[in-house]
C-alpha cells in the first residue's frame, strides 16, 4: 500500500475508534441533561424543601404529596440489609479465596461466584418473594409478604460476588514478600492475612464495598418485585416499603401524561438516585487512589 | 394463567392501552392491506365509533377485537373518555354506541330527545369488586361502607394506620392497604363508591395495576386489607378471607351481604357491585353492521366477561336483553325505577 493510503486508512480508523469512544459519552451526558432538565422543570412546581422534608411520598393521588424521605429510606434500608449480608460473606470468601484455598480450588470457585451476578435480577425477584419470605415468615414474627428484609438479603447474595471478586482481585495484588515478611516474623497464616494482607489492600475492598453499595442503591428489579410499592417511612424490615427505583417503574407502568408533574418525578427521583450512586462512585475512586499502597 | 394475562392487559388502562391501541391499528393496518390485495375495496369499511365508560372499556373492546378477527373489513373504535363525556358524544350523534357503567341520567336523556336520538338500553354484565384480608384474620368478619370510607378516604393517609383506629374492638395492629392504581378503572369505581369521588382516595397504600400483586399481598400479610374485582377473588378463594360489606340500608339486603355471583345479580351487594350498559343509537340501528355488533356482543361468551373480571348477566337476563334488542325497545328502563328494583324486574318492565 502507498504511505498516503496507508496515512488515509489510518485517519479513518483512528476517527472511527474517536466516534465510539464519543458515542458513549454523549450518551451519558445525553441522559444527565435529559434528568437535568425534567427534575428542574419538577422543581420549578414543588418545593426542593418539601422534596427533602416531607414525610409523605402521595405524587400519583388526589392530594399530592411530595416527600421523598420514605423512598430514600426505602431505598437505604433494603441496601443497608443487603451490605449486612454482602460485606462479611464477601470479604470473608475472598480472603479465603486469597489466602486459604488451593490455587486449583481458586481457578473453579471463583468464576462459581462470579455465575451469581449473572443471574437476572428478575430471578432474584421472585426468589425473593416466592422462597425466601415464606421461609423467613416462620422465622420472623409478624414479617408481611411484601417487606424489606428478604429482597434485602437476595440482593446481598447477589452483590456477593461483586464484593469477594473485586476483594478477592486487591488481596491477591498484594506481593507476596509482605506475606513471606510476617511468616518470617513469626505470624500464623491468619495474622498475616488479617493484619498485613488486608490492611494492604484496604484501597482495593473499600472500593469493592462502595462499588457494592452503590449496585444495591440502583437496584430495581428485586425491590419491585418483593418489596411492596408502599411508600412508608420506617426503618421496620418486616413491612412494605417502597424504594426509588420501585416508585419509578410504578409510574413507568401506569399512565402518567408526559409533561405532568406526576411523570415528572421520576426524573427527580431519577436525578437523585443518579446524584447519590455518582458520589459513592467517585468516593471508591478518591478512596482507590488515596489509599493505594505502591509496591514497586 | 391466561384469563390473568387477559385481564390484566385489559384492566390496564393507560399506557398499556395506548400500545394495545397501537397494536390494533397495526392490526387493522394489516387487515385492511389484505383486504385489498383479495380484491375486496379497503376503503368500504365501516367504521362503529364507540365511546363512553373506561370500565366498560374492556369488554367493549374484547368484543371488538373477536368481532374484527370473526369480520374481515370491519372496522371497530373503542374510546374511554368516561360515562358522561361518552354520553355527551352519543346525544350529538358522534359515536353510536355509548358505554355506560350506570344507567342515563335524567339530564342525559333529556339531551338525547332534545336531539332527537332514541336508544337502545342494554345491559350486558355485572362489576363487582371484593374486599378482602388474609385468611388468618380472624377479627374482621363484616365491614360497613362507612368504615371502609373511614380507612379509604383522603383524610386517612397518614393518620389510619391501625386496625382499632377503624373500629375500636378490632386489635392495636398494623394495617396495610393494597389497591389498585390510580390508572385502573377499579380505583375509580371503588373511589366514588366508598368515597363520594372518583379518584379521591388516600396515598400511603401498596398501588399496583397488577392484581397479582394485590393478591400475593394480602395473601401473605395477616395485617393485610385490599380490594380489588370479584372475579381475582374466584381464582384465588383458598388464599384469601371475602370480607361481607354492610352499606347499613336495610332496603337492599339487610346487614352485611357477601359479595358472590347471586347478591351482585340481586342487587343486594351495594355498593360495590353494579350493571354495566351500553347504549345503542337506534336509527344506526339499521346499519347491518351496527346489528351484526350489536347481536356479536349479547351473544358473546360468558367466559370473555370473567376473563376481564366482571359477572355475567343472568340467563333469563340474557334473554330478554336479547328480546329488547330484537324488539329495538327504545329508552331508559330505570325511568321512575327505585333502586331496589331487580335488573330482570326491570327488563320484564315490571316496576
Amino acid at each position: 500500500m502507498r504511505t498516503e493510503t496507508r496515512r488515509l486508512v489510518e485517519a479513518v480508523i483512528e476517527r472511527g475508534l474517536f466516534l465510539c469512544a464519543a458515542t458513549s459519552v454523549l450518551v451519558t451526558a445525553g441522559i444527565i441533561g435529559v434528568l437535568l432538565f425534567e427534575a428542574l422543570l419538577f422543581f420549578q412546581d414543588v418545593s426542593v424543601l418539601d422534596f427533602f422534608t416531607d414525610t409523605e411520598w402521595t405524587p400519583l393521588f388526589a392530594q399530592k404529596r411530595f416527600g421523598i424521605l420514605p423512598l430514600l429510606t426505602g431505598t437505604l434500608l433494603v441496601s443497608a440489609i443487603a451490605m449486612v449480608v454482602a460485606l462479611p460473606a464477601g470479604l470473608l470468601s475472598a480472603i479465603y479465596l486469597s489466602e486459604y484455598a488451593p490455587s486449583g480450588l481458586r481457578r473453579v470457585v471463583k468464576p462459581l461466584l462470579e455465575v451469581l451476578a449473572g443471574v437476572p435480577t428478575v430471578v432474584y425477584g421472585y426468589f425473593a418473594l416466592l422462597f425466601v419470605t415464606p421461609l423467613l415468615q416462620d422465622i420472623v414474627p409478624g414479617l408481611a409478604g411484601y417487606n424489606a428484609l428478604s429482597p434485602g438479603i437476595v440482593m446481598g447474595i447477589m452483590i456477593l460476588p461483586l464484593v469477594s471478586s473485586l476483594s478477592e482481585d486487591a488481596l491477591h495484588a498484594v506481593p507476596n514478600g509482605l506475606r513471606e515478611g510476617a511468616y518470617a516474623l513469626g505470624a500464623t497464616r491468619m495474622q498475616a492475612a488479617l493484619r498485613v494482607v488486608v490492611p494492604a489492600a484496604f484501597s482495593g475492598i473499600s472500593a469493592s464495598f462502595i462499588l457494592a453499595s452503590s449496585r444495591a442503591i440502583g437496584e430495581t428489579m428485586i425491590v419491585a418485585i418483593a418489596s411492596g410499592l408502599e411508600p412508608r417511612l420506617t426503618l421496620d424490615p418486616r413491612v412494605p416499603i417502597e424504594t426509588m427505583t420501585a416508585f419509578i417503574v410504578q409510574v413507568a407502568q401506569g399512565d402518567a401524561a408526559t409533561g405532568t408533574v406526576e411523570y415528572r418525578t421520576i426524573f427527580a427521583v431519577g436525578m437523585l438516585l443518579f446524584l447519590i450512586t455518582f458520589l459513592l462512585n467517585m468516593a471508591s475512586d478518591w478512596l482507590r487512589r488515596r489509599f493505594r499502597e505502591q509496591y514497586a | 394463567m391466561p384469563e390473568t394475562t387477559v385481564k390484566l392487559a385489559l384492566r390496564t388502562v393507560g399506557g398499556m392501552m395506548n400500545l394495545r391501541a397501537s397494536l390494533c391499528t397495526t392490526l387493522l393496518a394489516l387487515a385492511s392491506m389484505s383486504a385489498a390485495c383479495g380484491g375486496d375495496s379497503a376503503g368500504r369499511a365501516e367504521i362503529i365509533t364507540i365511546d363512553g365508560s373506561s370500565t366498560v372499556y374492556p369488554v367493549t373492546e374484547a368484543v371488538a377485537e373477536a368481532f374484527q378477527a370473526a369480520y374481515s373489513g370491519m372496522r371497530v373504535t373503542v374510546g374511554e373518555s368516561g360515562t358522561g363525556a361518552g354520553m355527551q358524544k352519543f346525544c350529538r350523534s358522534e359515536t353510536v354506541i355509548s358505554n355506560a357503567s350506570r344507567p342515563i341520567s335524567a339530564t342525559e336523556a333529556q339531551a338525547c330527545r332534545a336531539a332527537g336520538i332514541t336508544y337502545l338500553e342494554l345491559p350486558v354484565a355485572y362489576d363487582g369488586l371484593s374486599v378482602i384480608v388474609h385468611p388468618d384474620n380472624t377479627w374482621v368478619t363484616s365491614i360497613t361502607v362507612a368504615e371502609l370510607r373511614r380507612i379509604w378516604e383522603e383524610s386517612a393517609q397518614g393518620t389510619i394506620v391501625r386496625w382499632n383506629q377503624v373500629r375500636p374492638d378490632w386489635p392495636d395492629r398494623e394495617l396495610h392497604l393494597f389497591g389498585p392504581g390510580t390508572a385502573s378503572g377499579t380505583f375509580d369505581y371503588f373511589t366514588e363508591a366508598i368515597n363520594g369521588k372518583a379518584k379521591s382516595s388516600r396515598g400511603d397504600y401498596t398501588a399496583s395495576e397488577s392484581d397479582n400483586v394485590l393478591v400475593q399481598g394480602v395473601a401473605t400479610d395477616p395485617n393485610s386489607l385490599g380490594y380489588f374485582g370479584l372475579a381475582y377473588y374466584e381464582h384465588n378463594q383458598d388464599r384469601l378471607k371475602l370480607v361481607p360489606v354492610d352499606d347499613e340500608d336495610p332496603t337492599n339486603g339487610d346487614g352485611p351481604i357477601t359479595p358472590s355471583v347471586e347478591t351482585v345479580r340481586n342487587g343486594t351487594y351495594r355498593p360495590l357491585s353494579r350493571p354495566l350498559f351500553i347504549y345503542v343509537n337506534l336509527a344506526a340501528m339499521d346499519r347491518s353492521e351496527v346489528q351484526q355488533f350489536v347481536e356479536f356482543y349479547l351473544n358473546s361468551p360468558a367466559q370473555l366477561l370473567q376473563d376481564v373480571g366482571y359477572v355475567p348477566l343472568a340467563e333469563a337476563e340474557q334473554t330478554l336483553t336479547r328480546a329488547r334488542m330484537a324488539a329495538r325497545t327504545p329508552g331508559t328502563m330505570f325511568e321512575g325505577a327505585t333502586h331496589t328494583t331487580s335488573l330482570e324486574a326491570l327488563l320484564r318492565g315490571d316496576r
